[in-house]
């Protein structure tokens, strides 16, 4: 278990990164895990060339949707947006580095679907490609 | 059939139980999970395990007696029948149904609710009506009416609840003055395992008009149920959460009012004469059952009522209220576990909490790695999380089959969760 619930995702949990909002963000997206009515905001702010200047989130989760928001607020931090649309859920999964089960799937992959969800302003969309 | 196999067996002479003889009588009390470790399977408001007699009936019908029911006149289709309308009268005869005409199969609770929402309730609620449900209830027991109030335009009310988690008598009484048509609510709350006053209750709305449905999806599986002394009008049932399969259950109406209904599925079985101008309806109960319906699921929830009425559902009660309470007990004394709903002589068959600092998935995922299966969520009741300004919470429930130790491996992998955050 200890291997689910590892040191790194009890500190991102217990010691949010990036936690709160920002003032005139350029993309805000918002969504919620139905299984566990987890919710969840992103909210980003973006330069001329396209880098993420400003990251923060807002929500309510377990460990393992928390952390994982967390940790992708400090990923894609002072990246560029073009690199943060290729994400996907095996980069989360990687950056997260435990196994998780096909339940616990929707609380890991909140944050990237949200993220997705104010990148491209699409839900359909994501839905498909995290599936 | 085995002879240890039935419920009778496990009793004594003298009426008491042995209740590791009952515990034997399911064969998924064997099962080691994560790598050897004794499943402890606390998830029961969720789905009960099922005894070998309840697996035998239904691998036995299959084996032996298969056929379409109410069709042919050959033997199987004769056994079939006979099996399946016996089965019939056992589930009945578990809520003390005076007739096997009322006692409607269904798929569970939530289907047997959207029936009598499709069906009596399409007929009989528009403009100016009103509907009273409570926040205490299961979605099944809310979202139907949503749907049907947008269709038919009668007014819905909800009936709030305490917070020592008991309904709200005087907010109950006030609705009760609006002269509503139909009042639903729960026998046993699935979060807050509150046992409600059915009787009183329906006492109340009766005298204010009003028919009274009652979900009993977890109100079956623990107590003794008589719905003629209740005297309730509709009473619904799920065969999974007693012992029974999934995929079948019970609804019982009042003779009168199922007469007065229309059908809600057209089809098979569910005609008396078909022309091309238009059909006439079979007799109840089969109006409500069109096409062939799940034989050998209802074979199986027959069994279950069965052997629960062996065991005693008087000793079934005093067994979960007796695991409640030693549960309740336990759970209280953890420092940062906050227990929802009340005391333990107010509630049947669960204790769900919270616990401080750890959030129910993670909770239940660290139990369930210490082999321990408890529900972790909304349990399908949003609304009363709500109200109690929680998103989710943690869930162990209790049957038949648990014991003292079990719930000591509960507690201890609290403990322990509460020390990895």
């Amino acid at each position: 278990m200890d291997q689910l619930y590892r040191e790194a995702i009890i500190d991102h949990y217990r010691h949010p990164r990036h936690y709160g909002c920002l003032e005139a963000p350029d993309y805000k997206a918002h969504d919620l895990n139905p299984f566990c009515g987890d919710e969840l905001t992103i909210e980003l702010k973006v330069d001329d060339e396209g880098i993420i200047r400003g990251v923060a989130f807002d929500g309510k989760g377990c460990a393992i949707s928390l952390a994982s928001a967390s940790m992708l607020m400090e990923e894609i931090l002072h990246e560029s947006l073009d690199e943060v649309k290729t994400w996907t859920r095996e980069d989360i999964l990687d950056m997260l580095g435990i196994e998780i089960g096909p339940v616990r799937m929707k609380c890991a992959m909140l944050s990237l679907k949200v993220l997705k969800k104010g990148i491209y302003g699409l839900d359909q969309l994501e839905e498909e490609e995290l599936d | 059939m085995p002879r240890n196999l039935n419920g009778r067996a496990a009793a004594a002479a003298d009426g008491t139980l042995d209740w590791a003889a009952v515990r034997s009588q399911f064969p998924i009390m064997e099962r080691k999970v994560q790598g050897g470790v004794q499943l402890v399977y606390l998830d029961n408001a969720a789905s009960s395990q099922k005894p070998a007699v309840v697996l035998e009936a239904m691998a036995h019908y299959y084996r032996t007696s298969h056929a379409n029911v109410h069709r042919g006149v050959h033997t199987l289709s004769e056994e079939a029948t006979t099996l399946y309308e016996d089965a019939r009268q056992n589930a009945g005869r578990l809520i003390n149904a005076s007739s096997s005409r009322e006692c409607v199969y269904v798929r569970n609770t939530t289907e047997g609710i959207n029936l009598v929402a499709g069906s009596w309730g399409r007929a009989n609620l528009g403009p100016g009506d009103t509907v009273v449900t409570t926040v205490m209830e299961h979605h099944s027991n809310i979202v139907p009416w949503q749907i049907l109030q947008a269709e038919r335009g009668f007014t819905l009310r909800y009936v709030p609840v305490t917070p020592e988690g008991h309904l709200d008598r005087e907010v109950f009484g006030s609705l009760m003055a609006e002269d509503p048509k139909l009042v639903c609510f729960t026998h046993v709350s699935n979060v807050l395992g509150t046992v409600n006053p059915v009787a009183e209750l329906t006492a109340e709305a009766h005298a204010a008009g009003a028919l009274v449905l009652v979900d009993g999806a977890q109100g079956v599986p623990h107590l003794p149920v008589d719905v003629q002394a209740l005297g309730v009008d509709f009473y619904v049932y799920s065969g999974h959460k007693m012992c029974g399969p999934t995929g079948i259950g019970l609804l019982w109406a009042r003779r009168e009012l199922l007469q007065a209904m229309p059908p809600w599925m057209g089809g098979g079985e569910m005609i008396r004469e078909v022309t091309l101008e238009g059909s006439r309806w079979n007799e109840l109960p089969y109006k409500f059952e069109a096409g062939t319906p799940a034989i050998a699921e209802a074979v199986g929830l027959g069994a279950a009522a069965e052997y629960l009425m062996d065991l005693g559902m008087d000793n079934v009660a005093s067994h979960s209220a007796y695991l409640t309470n030693y549960a309740y007990n336990q759970l209280v004394e953890i420092e940062g576990v906050r227990i929802l709903g009340p005391g333990p002589e107010e509630r049947m068959g669960l204790v769900s909490f919270h616990v401080d600092e750890v959030h129910p998935h993670d909770l239940a995922a660290i139990l369930d790695l210490d082999g321990v299966a408890i529900r972790a969520g909304h349990h399908c009741a949003q609304p009363l999380h709500q109200s109690l300004d929680l998103i989710a919470s943690a869930r162990a429930s209790f049957y038949l089959y648990n014991t003292e130790s079990e719930i000591d491996r509960l507690a201890a992998g609290i403990e322990r969760a509460r020390r990895i955050f």
